[in-house]
């Protein structure tokens, strides 16, 4: 039983009343806490909630086959998101193409390869940093190396390659953590049966760490889909009421790569375009747009936290 | 020879075999090399690309008349480029969100490190997770067409477009990361000294205070430095929210454009490559990383230092 006099630890609690009263009041400050801690969270949830059932309130009943499959228009009634959808699939294509190997295959150097050093420091430090800084200066940089300086233009390819640059970080820190996870008796076993270090990581390591680096690559898709900032500052246009060029034609070599090269718009742009208008009619489809682009990334780290679940039930068993 | 017998090193060098491995061997390590060191060119490409292109911008404009001006009208007839009003109500809006955060966040994560039982833990940072995963643009359309209006009823003078309410979003914006920081920081203060507390006679809520947050302190502190870097470099709910006037106030009511917000606005008009205003966003951005990467490595070492710590 905890006996407390607070504020006067020197002399003990003389009798049991004055003990039994200042049991009393520690127990009153603890309930405070507890109470506290469930408010804040109140608080939290309740704003999620007000922010997504106000979303579906205004949005939902807009968001039919039509929108889905209508381009952006100027008459809000007839303004669909078939170009923003399209746009962030493509880009995200190109962004996981890009940032999950050479995420993991970075995150496996800096925690298999590297000697601990001064150069394996820096790394470290690095990668750090780069989790921190604001996502709009990956658009200054995209502007100015991809833009300007490749003369790469403001294609679907510029938007998937700043945005794998912005989610790289995420992904090397979860290989890092799955890797290190990993029971150190499976890497020695195959190396004791004569593999080499590259066949350890490709037949053992990443097998196994394989639900902990998928749950960063989702997470960290899921960020690139609402983030908007970058692919402002890149010059994506607003108004796109076309689609690329289909990946799949009917000529030989029946492979398409043209659509990287296309101007784009994705839909957290879309949903931006339409909040700034003055237009209450605009508001209800960008509160659509925001129940599409909710419903992306709430599955998506939905799906993210029920394999981390899964994984955790695993390693108790 | 049969072909199921066991090879000999002799005949697997023959054979090719070593030298395949060998070369795969090589040509994997030096593609997780250039991964790693992916991330350095980066950062280096960062600084570059920010300097290359304000060099033009500060060679024009005197260093003093851009960070002590208060007058920022970079495409007006007669520019002047001061950033204060920028910096101003980038600071205040981040200042705002740290009210909201530091008390928010403090009482959270003592509650999850010290009152929570693991399973209520576990079902209560996901929920917080989901915080983090809405989108910036979804936060700003709240900020803008649901919350000023509301707290419009409430406070008077409070304008469409203000401070307040982007201020507030991005202190629950930056909330789930602050708890989780701090969180770790105070799981990672040995059990050893609450139980000394404990035996000492302390009431739960006493070690809380007087042991574990001292314990955990430059963890703490790297939390709420890590999250203000986070709110200092925010960029859609203030550009959709706090409007695009620049602006120098310090009345949280009215609005004011920020340094991404301002970045924003001119990267939606079309501005020409190699302009002077197309150099004024790099300036600025120039100025907002030194600013986050301050706040960042400083973070960076606090938090080195609780996990050395214990």
């Amino acid at each position: 039983m905890t006996v407390t006099t607070e504020g006067n630890l020197g002399t003990p609690a003389k009798t049991g009343k004055t003990a039994f009263k200042a049991e009393r009041a520690a127990k009153r400050k603890d309930l405070i806490f507890a109470v506290g801690g469930l408010v804040v969270m109140a608080i939290a949830m309740t704003l999620l909630l007000t922010l997504i059932g106000d979303l579906v309130i205004r949005g939902l009943a807009r968001v039919d086959y039509d929108f889905l499959t209508n381009f952006p228009s100027r008459k809000a009634a007839r303004a669909g998101i078939l170009s923003a959808w399209v746009g962030s699939l493509l880009v995200m294509l190109v962004t996981a193409f890009l940032a999950i190997p050479v995420g993991v295959a970075a995150g496996l150097y800096l925690e298999e390869y590297a000697k601990k050093g001064k150069l394996a420091n820096i790394i470290e430090i690095n990668v750090a940093n780069l989790a921190g800084v604001p996502s709009i200066i990956y658009g200054l940089l995209a502007l100015g190396l991809f833009v300007y300086g490749m003369n790469l233009g403001k294609t679907v390819l510029v938007a998937g390659m700043t945005l794998a640059l912005l989610i790289l970080p995420i992904i090397i820190v979860s290989t890092r953590e799955a890797v290190r996870s990993i029971p150190r008796i499976i890497k020695e076993g195959a190396y004791g049966l004569g593999a080499d270090q590259w066949q350890v990581m490709w037949n053992y390591i990443i097998p196994a760490a394989r639900p902990g680096i998928l749950t960063g690559a989702i997470v960290g898709l899921s960020r690139a889909i609402g983030e908007t900032a970058p692919i402002i500052t890149i010059g994506a246009l607003t108004f796109i009421a076309f689609l690329p060029p289909p990946p799949v034609t009917g000529e030989f070599p029946f492979i398409s790569f043209e659509w990287l090269n296309a101007p784009f718009t994705v839909l957290p742009i879309q949903m931006f375009n339409w909040v700034s208008r003055p237009q209450a009619d605009f508001h209800t489809n960008a509160a659509a747009a925001g129940v599409v682009l909710m419903m992306l990334t709430l599955s998506l780290n939905g799906i993210a936290i029920w394999i981390r679940f899964r994984l955790r039930k695993a390693h108790r068993n | 020879m049969s072909s199921n017998a066991i090879p000999t090193a002799s005949e697997l060098q023959k054979n090719g075999f070593v030298a395949r491995r060998q070369l795969i061997l090589k040509v994997t390590t030096l593609f997780l090399f250039l991964s790693a060191a992916l991330s350095i060119f980066v950062t280096t490409a960062i600084v570059v690309i920010l300097v290359r292109d304000s060099w033009a911008f500060f060679t024009e404009i005197p260093l003093v008349d851009f960070l002590f001006g208060t007058m920022w009208t970079p495409v007006f007839a007669n520019p002047q480029f001061g950033v204060l009003p920028l910096l101003a109500a980038t600071l205040q809006t981040a200042g705002l969100a740290m009210i909201i955060a530091v008390p928010f966040g403090l009482v959270m994560a003592i509650y999850l490190s010290e009152y929570a039982k693991p399973a209520l833990r576990e079902t209560i940072k996901p929920a917080l997770e989901m915080l983090e995963a809405v989108p910036t643009v979804v936060y700003g359309y709240f900020a803008l067409l649901v919350m000023t209006p509301f707290l419009q009823a409430f406070i008077p003078g409070l304008k469409g477009i203000n401070l307040l309410v982007p201020g507030i979003i991005l202190g629950i914006m930056i909330l789930p990361y602050v708890v989780s920081v701090s969180e770790d920081a105070m799981r990672a203060v040995p059990n050893g000294l609450r139980e000394g507390g404990y035996a000492l006679g302390m009431a739960k809520w006493q070690v809380a205070i007087r042991v574990v947050i001292p314990g955990a302190f430059s963890g703490i502190t790297a939390a709420f430095i890590l999250g203000m870097s986070r709110a200092v470099g925010e960029t859609m709910v203030l550009a959709i929210a706090a409007g695009q006037n620049p602006n120098l106030t310090w009345d949280p009511r009215e609005g004011a454009a920020t340094i991404t917000a301002y970045i924003v606005q001119m990267s939606l008009g079309d501005v020409a490559h190699g302009s002077l205003a197309y150099t004024t966003i790099f300036a600025v951005g120039l100025l907002l990383f030194l600013i986050t990467l301050t706040f960042n490595v400083i973070g960076f070492y606090l938090r080195r230092k609780f996990r050395e710590a214990y």
